[in-house]
Order: C-alpha cells, then sequence, then structure tokens
C-alpha cells in the first residue's frame, strides 16, 4: 500500500479545511464582511472630511485588515478540536509542524486573501490614490499571511478556554503590532513619495520568520491543548 | 564531593530556603534603597539641562531595567519547565510575572511624569515607548492565559509558550532607541564606552538598580512560596506544614 508522503498529507489537510469552509461560507463571509463594516465605521464616526480620511486610511484599512483576521482565528482549530479530528492529526506520523502549516494556509486563503481583495475598493472609500492601492495590497498580501501565522499560535494556546475570544485578542495583539506598524507604514510611505521597499522588506521578513517558527510554536501549543 | 546541583529543584526544599532567603533580600533591598535616595536627593548634582526633575531617573531607569530583565528571567524559567517538565521552574515564572508587570507599569508612568516637563507631553508613540507598552500587554497576556486555565500542568506549559513567543520584544526595546529616531534618551550607559552622565547620578541609578533588584527577588521568593503551598496542598509536607501551624 502506498504509504503517503509528507506533501501528499498537507495537501490533505489543506483540501480538507478548504471544503469544510466552502461548506459553511457564511462563516468566511461573515469575516468579509466584519472588515467591511468596520472599515466604513471609522468615516461615519470621525467625519467625510476627505482629506483627514485620506490620511487615516491606510491605517484604518489596516487595522479593520487585522481585526478582520483575528476574528476570524477562532475557527481555525476550534472545531476540529471539538470533535476529536485535532487529536487525531496529532497522532500522524508526518510532523505536527507541517500539518499545522498546511491548515493556516487553507484558513488563510479563506480569510486572509480575500481581505487582500476588497481591501483596494475600501481604500478608494478613503480616497487612496493607486499607487498608495497598489503598496495597500502588497503589505496586506505579505501581512495577512504573517497575522494568520502568529495568531495561530493564539489559537491553539486558547483551544476550549474560558474567555475565548477577548484571550485570544490580549494574547495576539501584542505580537501582532509590528506587522501593523510597518504595514501601515508601507502604504503612507508609498503614497508620500518615500517609497515603500523598506517596509515592504522588513514585512517579507516577518512573514518569512513567522513561517519558520510559527508552525513549530503552534504544534507544541497544539500538543499542550490536546494533552 | 559531588554537589547535587538540583537538590533544590524539588519544591519541598526549595520552599525553606526561600523563606530563610526572603528576610536578607528585603534587608538588602531597603539599605539600597535608602542609600539610593539619599544619593538621588543629596548627593547628585542638579543637571545643567533639566534642572531637578530629572531625579525620576533613580526611579524610572532601574524600573525598566527590571521590566526586561524580569521577562527574560521569566522566559527561562518558563522555557526550563516546559522542555525539562519540572514544576518548580514554571512556579517561578508565574512568580516573577506580577512583579515584572508592576515594573513595567512603574517605568510607563515615571517615564510619563518625567516627559511632561521634559518633552512637553505625556505620552509619544516612538519606538521605545510602544515596544515597552506591548511588554506590559506581554505581561498581562501571560497572567491572563494561566488564569484561564484550570489544570496547572497545562496552564505552565501554555504561559511558557507565550512567554518564550514574545522575549523577541526585549531586545527590541533596548535596542529600539538605536535602530529608529525617537524622542526617547539614547543609551547612556554602556558596556563598552565611559557613560555620558556624571558619576554620582550614575552612582545612584545603579545602587537604585541594585535595590529594585534585592526587592524583586524578596517579592518573588515570597510568590513562589504561596504557589507551592497551593500547588502543592495535597502532598504530605505540606499538610505538616499546616498542622504545625496554630
Amino acid at each position: 500500500m502506498n504509504h503517503p508522503g509528507l506533501f501528499d498529507a498537507m495537501l490533505c489537510i489543506a483540501k480538507r479545511d478548504l471544503l469544510i469552509a466552502m461548506r459553511r461560507r457564511a462563516d468566511v463571509l461573515t469575516t468579509l464582511i466584519f472588515f467591511v463594516i468596520v472599515a466604513s465605521l471609522f468615516p461615519l464616526g470621525i467625519g467625510p472630511e476627505t482629506a483627514v480620511l485620506r490620511m487615516m486610511g491606510p491605517g484604518v484599512v489596516w487595522v479593520a485588515a487585522l481585526l478582520a483576521s483575528m476574528l476570524a482565528l477562532g475557527r481555525l482549530f476550534a472545531g476540529d478540536y471539538a470533535d476529536g479530528s485535532l487529536e487525531q492529526i496529532t497522532l500522524s506520523p508526518q510532523p505536527l509542524s507541517l500539518l499545522v502549516l498546511a491548515k493556516v494556509a487553507a484558513h488563510w486563503l479563506v480569510t486572509g486573501l480575500p481581505l487582500v481583495i476588497v481591501a483596494p475598493l475600501i481604500g478608494l472609500q478613503f480616497d487612496l490614490g493607486a499607487d498608495a492601492l497598489q503598496v495597500l495590497i502588497a503589505s496586506l498580501l505579505l501581512g495577512t499571511p504573517t497575522l494568520s501565522l502568529i495568531g495561530a499560535i493564539g489559537a491553539a494556546l486558547t483551544l476550549g478556554l474560558r474567555g475565548g475570544g477577548a484571550l485570544l485578542s490580549l494574547l495576539v495583539l501584542p505580537l501582532y503590532v509590528p506587522v501593523l506598524i510597518f504595514g501601515a507604514g508601507a502604504v503612507e510611505a508609498g503614497s508620500a513619495g518615500l517609497g515603500a521597499a523598506a517596509h515592504l522588506s522588513l514585512l517579507g521578513a516577518l512573514l518569512l520568520m513567522a513561517l519558520v517558527f510559527s508552525p513549530w510554536a503552534t504544534a507544541v501549543a497544539v500538543r499542550i491543548a490536546v494533552e | 564531593m559531588s554537589i547535587n546541583w538540583f537538590k533544590y529543584s524539588s519544591p519541598p526544599s526549595f520552599y525553606p530556603l526561600a523563606g530563610k532567603l526572603t528576610p536578607f533580600f528585603f534587608v538588602a533591598a531597603a539599605l539600597f534603597t535608602v542609600t539610593g535616595f539619599y544619593i538621588s536627593f543629596f548627593v547628585a548634582p542638579t543637571d545643567f539641562q533639566q534642572g531637578e526633575a530629572y531625579r525620576l531617573i533613580f526611579i524610572h531607569v532601574p524600573a525598566a531595567w527590571m521590566s526586561m530583565f524580569l521577562y527574560v528571567v521569566m522566559a527561562f524559567w518558563a522555557g526550563v519547565g516546559l522542555a525539562f517538565n519540572t514544576r518548580l521552574s514554571s512556579m517561578m515564572a508565574s512568580a516573577l510575572a506580577p512583579t515584572g508587570a508592576l515594573m513595567t507599569f512603574i517605568a510607563l508612568l515615571t517615564g510619563s511624569l518625567w516627559g511632561k516637563p521634559m518633552w512637553g507631553t505625556w505620552w509619544v508613540w516612538d519606538a521605545r515607548l510602544t515596544s515597552e507598552l506591548i511588554l506590559l500587554f506581554l505581561y498581562l497576556g501571560f497572567m491572563s492565559l494561566q488564569a484561564a486555565i484550570d489544570d496547572p500542568r497545562r496552564a505552565d506549559k501554555a504561559g511558557a509558550v507565550i512567554a518564550l513567543v514574545g522575549v523577541v520584544n526585549v531586545p527590541i526595546i533596548y535596542f529600539s532607541v538605536k535602530w529608529w529616531n525617537t524622542l526617547h534618551q539614547g543609551a547612556s550607559v554602556s558596556l563598552t564606552r565611559s557613560p555620558s552622565m556624571a558619576a554620582t547620578m550614575l552612582t545612584g541609578m545603579l545602587i537604585m538598580a541594585l535595590a529594585f533588584w534585592m526587592y524583586s527577588f524578596a517579592v518573588t521568593l515570597m510568590r513562589v512560596r504561596c504557589i507551592i503551598l497551593e500547588r502543592e496542598r495535597n502532598t504530605d509536607w505540606v499538610k505538616q506544614l499546616m498542622e504545625q501551624r496554630p
């Protein structure tokens, strides 16, 4: 019998998560709708003056994307933890960190990538120019996977705990701050004409570090939660 | 004679040791504090630029140093507890967290009180202040996570993961004034260059740092004794201890 290799196992987990997400599209869409609504709340609260909105736009879009991404984290492991499949995944012979990486990748595809696609439309609401929108897309493309990876650590640590979402936010938001600073900073630098290369490079560095260390930390956290 | 290095890694042998050491650390802290306050108020000269308000440095800098140091120590013990599955190491990490959070809060508060007369503002979002604020959130997150988990062993391990993930913030705080253009003053004290402040000021600051360190030792040892009694309450040695008390 063919023993499934590592890549097959990762693909299998990713496909399963994508299938489950597709069957519960409402869960996925609520994240997106939350993003749009939160980003729309700021102009309503601060006033419609275009100059102010253009200045705040990058930060607001980034904070809204960050909060939406964090809200979606509750769904990353909770379903599998509740019905026991997470325990079965930890028992597999494949390295848990890579299986977790596959889960996070599938999760990003259904929660992070839609944010990246819709963000330019929100950016238009804030009267951001074309080059600012380009940098916004690039920064979110680099930033949202980092947020999913870092958030996965928090999601695994808070599995099955009371306090749930608020505790997850308290754990994960301090770790999100560098990504937010460089992400919003990239867009502001881009629209000020200073060039976003430095910020985007640092965002890329954060993504690479998260790719290397976060699956391992998440796997440790999953084992702690499951035992 | 071979030394058993691990004798004090068991709660029943560490508990009395901590009890014996605590008074010494309190006395040392008191002595250093009195000396430090004397120097800071009566010996250190008035600053050329800042006048008398600079004397907050004698609380602000030691508190900030301790906030970073205690986090690293906490992450170290939490890591040891996670790797070697030792209970006492994790208890030590849990004991360090509230003191570390207090030091961070004192650093932020005294910094804010100093910033108003010096910079004209209570707060500014520069790299060092922001990263110190994040340190406070990391401490609070560690304490909340441990409070939310009922099983103490799971709480130890989960706390260890979050403490170790957050330890990357400490070098960021330390190097923030070097890496970024910040309003906060750069490093005046270095291991490789001579200090850029008056000798009496430096002495006072170092003595106050020692005072804060001795205080942290004393309070943490007291707290870890409480945690030991709580966690080990079903063991014989704790039951005997409780019977001996009136």
